[in-house]
């Protein structure tokens, strides 16, 4: 990806969530966050170069927002998020044991990526789905009443899914 | 077109949802359609019905049979044994603790009999997607009613009149806030609603945004019109995607039907509402910080004063309240500020939302009298504690907050006896804890959490924080000293008095009041290295006892890092080294042959 191209992308993505928007200024958080979409599940750095320009803010003004914020990730990240709840009251019904199992099943900590690039695990606060907790979230998609086995299967169909589009 | 003879209702809440509604609902679709039944019974997705445990759930009217725990199979059964021969099917009902089978739990049931409804009204029971049973349910008369016969002042003085306070957490009285917005100067001013609620076991505003958003669309508009504002923003969590969808939907169809935009219902009055975004940050939940962050900043809070309604979004009077409170203002302007007033008690007027979690039977979404004590919530709403077990604290109030201990669950649920009690009604999220659960390790898990969160602008709350927590881990580890235990409580007056914002100020409570409450707990962690729940995981151990394991293999089956081994019929072994204590063993084993002990 060059930079030509990067600039081209974010200007456009730029102009257009500008016109969306009630206030012109400022708005950066949702650019970002077209950014990140745009790229699937990352910023690319160069894109805070571009934003330097059209925006007029410093690259450490722009730095200091797309670090502040967990959700948005400057590395490129797994076709699938999965963010686990670590709130309390997923705690107290067993979340710990889904988190092991998690990390297990999938082969990775915190903030990594699996080889085959498709999995990212990402800790979460409270997704709000206490009622049925312990709960993650796969990109957009929530999961609840999790146990350990539940995890495993819920990967292995994941997995499963991809294996035969690739085929 | 065929007379609609059935409405099935289905909740399409997040909890529902993460629990299979959709694939439920494509069954019950194609079912209907075999069956030639798709013209006449009409399928609706509703927002959250409160019970999150026994999702997915429909009911179906007119006779209002109530089923639970459905899934794509069993739907297809309700459609031919309901629905085709007119017999309920019993095994899909609500069945009671005691083995009772219940067609209408929402008549029948404790957990919806004691409930009152008014910032959850349409929940269960309209579309979300749908203006049009909004307005069928008064939705836009409030609004309607204040542009035609009521000015700014009249507004507020129903407000003050109904007592309620911001449902947030901070409990400011909302009239009061409004009127500060409306006589503030400014050519430009905002109204904000904060939905990043980020408290750990809350979740009352994802409930009312998914299930009811038009309701804050309205209230919103009505605060607009009230402070003088012309444009709107709704911060939204991004951790509630679905949310965030019917928000967008709901403002869409608003504009479409001139409740937004330009000259609202033929009047003078503009208004319109933009959605922000958050990105994953506790503190933007904070009014300061989420301010900063819509402007595109980090979020980090402002010192207040200025107060957001004196200086807030881009230095304009800004009237900022949470999903919550407003939901609450349609209904006080309908039926007047007297008429709210007369729920709950002195000083906590109105009904406050709670959310259920934790080791509670019946979890999820009540809306009660302010004053209802605990007891009737968690045994009566609640249906107590599963598994026979022994109620310990209720956790109230999030990271702010406190823990409640068992001999006071009889203190009415207010403002001020909750504060008296050491911790704040919050945001209304309430974790039920169990004799399993450690409130050392509780309070760490709080301390934790603010540590990771806490925006780092003022050396209390990020250094002082993180302080406590290394104590904390010390403790659980079993290495804590009496000392620690004296610097835990400097460390929670020093940072109260000296952090900048809110969050830091009470980012101690979870230590203060589990210390307060559970100090023999802390005692038995720092000089018998014990813990007397048996959840710490260093002070911990799982044994197998030889006698009563007959090999099944059960355990070592179930165990996520195998740490059990043995052979069939023969008795197991744990490794204490690769174990983690998670306690998927003691779940399986139909022997009483695996106990945890402590030390």
């Amino acid at each position: 990806m060059s930079f030509e191209e990067v600039k081209k992308t974010v200007t456009e993505i730029y102009e257009r969530v500008k016109l969306e928007s009630l206030e012109e200024r400022d708005n950066l958080i949702n650019i970002l966050h077209a950014i990140q979409e745009h790229y699937g599940n990352y910023i690319p750095l160069e894109a805070a170069e571009v934003l330097k320009e059209l925006t007029g803010k410093s690259l450490s003004e722009i730095y200091e927002v797309l670090t502040f914020y967990t959700m948005f990730s400057t590395r490129r990240r797994g076709k699938y998020i999965i963010r686990v709840c670590k709130s309390l009251p997923c705690h107290v019904t067993g979340g710990a044991a889904v988190i092991e199992a998690l990390k297990n099943g999938l082969g990775i900590d915190y903030g990594q990526t699996t080889e085959d690039g498709l999995f990212t695990l990402e800790e979460s606060s409270c997704l709000g789905l206490c009622g049925v907790s312990p709960v993650m979230l796969i990109n957009d998609e929530a999961y609840g009443n999790l146990t350990p086995e539940k995890v495993f299967q819920i990967i292995e169909e994941i997995r499963e899914r991809e294996r035969s589009d690739v085929k | 077109m065929p007379a609609v003879e059935n409405t099935i209702v289905i909740c399409a809440g997040g909890a529902c949802i993460s629990a299979g509604e959709i694939s439920v609902k494509e069954s019950l679709e194609n079912t209907l359609r075999e069956y030639a039944l798709d013209e006449v019974v009409r399928v609706v997705e509703t927002g959250c019905m409160g019970a999150c445990d026994l999702g997915p759930i429909m009911v179906i009217y007119p006779e209002g049979v109530f089923y639970q725990k459905l899934d794509s199979n069993n739907v297809k059964k309700v459609v031919e044994e309901h629905l085709l021969k007119g017999r309920i099917v019993k095994e899909l009902l609500y069945t009671g603790p005691t083995g009772e089978v219940k067609e209408k739990p929402q008549e029948e049931l404790p957990f919806f009999k004691k409930q009152v409804k008014i910032a959850t009204r349409n929940l269960g029971v309209v579309d979300p997607l749908s203006i049009e049973e909004y307005i069928a349910r008064d939705g836009y008369f409030a609004l309607t009613k204040v542009i035609k016969e009521m000015n700014p002042e009249d507004v507020i003085s129903e407000l003050k009149k109904s007592g309620l306070r911001g449902r947030g957490g901070a409990g400011f009285p909302t009239g009061l806030k409004w009127e500060f917005a409306r006589k503030a100067t400014g050519d430009i001013k905002y109204v904000i609603c904060n939905a990043d609620e980020g408290d750990p076991g809350a979740f009352m505003d994802r409930a009312i945004l998914e299930g009811d958003p038009h309701s804050v669309v309205e209230a919103m508009t009505i605060a607009a019109y009230t402070v003088g504002a012309s444009k709107g923003f709704i911060y939204v969590r991004a951790e509630y995607p679905l949310a965030i969808e019917r928000f967008s939907h709901a403002l869409k169809k608003a504009r479409e039907y001139g409740f937004l935009g330009e000259n609202i219902l033929g009047s003078e009055f503009s208004f319109d509402i933009e959605i922000r975004i958050g990105a994953g940050a506790f503190v933007c939940g904070e009014e300061t910080a989420l301010i900063n962050s819509i402007e595109g900043k980090r979020g980090i809070p402002r010192v207040k004063p200025p107060y957001p309604a004196q200086k807030g979004l881009w230095g304009k009077p800004t009237l900022i309240n949470n999903v919550e409170t407003y939901a609450n203002i349609p209904p006080i302007i309908l039926h007047g500020g007297d008429w709210f007033a007369q729920f709950g008690v002195e000083g906590s007027r109105g009904t406050k939302v709670f959310a259920l979690a934790g080791k509670v039977n019946n979890t999820g979404l009540v809306e009660v009298p302010m004053g209802i004590s605990l007891r009737e919530l968690i045994y009566e709403i609640g249906g107590g504690v599963p598994g026979g077990k022994k109620l310990k604290a209720v956790q109230t109030g999030g990271p702010s907050g406190g823990c409640i201990p068992e001999k006071h669950i009889d203190t009415p649920i207010t403002y001020d006896t909750l504060k008296e009690l050491g911790t704040i009604i919050g945001s209304g999220g309430m974790i039920v804890m169990d004799e399993d659960d450690c409130m050392v390790d509780v309070a760490k898990f709080f301390l934790e959490f603010t540590v990771e969160e806490s925006c780092g602008q003022c050396t209390p709350c990020r250094d002082g924080t993180k302080r406590m927590l290394e104590i904390l881990e010390r403790i659980t580890e079993g290495e804590g000293t009496e000392e620690d235990l004296e610097t835990l409580k400097e460390l929670s007056e020093h940072i109260m008095k000296t952090s900048l914002c809110g969050l830091g100020q009470t980012a101690p409570q979870p230590v203060m009041s589990t210390m307060r409450y559970f100090w023999d707990e802390y005692e038995a962690h720092v000089k018998e290295k014990r813990c007397p729940a048996k959840k710490c995981k260093a002070l911990t151990r799982i044994v197998i006892d030889k006698e009563k394991c007959v090999g099944c293999t059960a355990c070592a089956r179930v165990c996520p890092v195998n740490a059990i081994t043995g052979s069939v019929r023969n008795p197991h072994e744990i490794d204490p080294e690769i174990c983690t204590r998670c306690g998927s063993c003691l779940e399986v084993c139909r022997f009483g042959a695996i106990s945890k002990v402590s030390p």
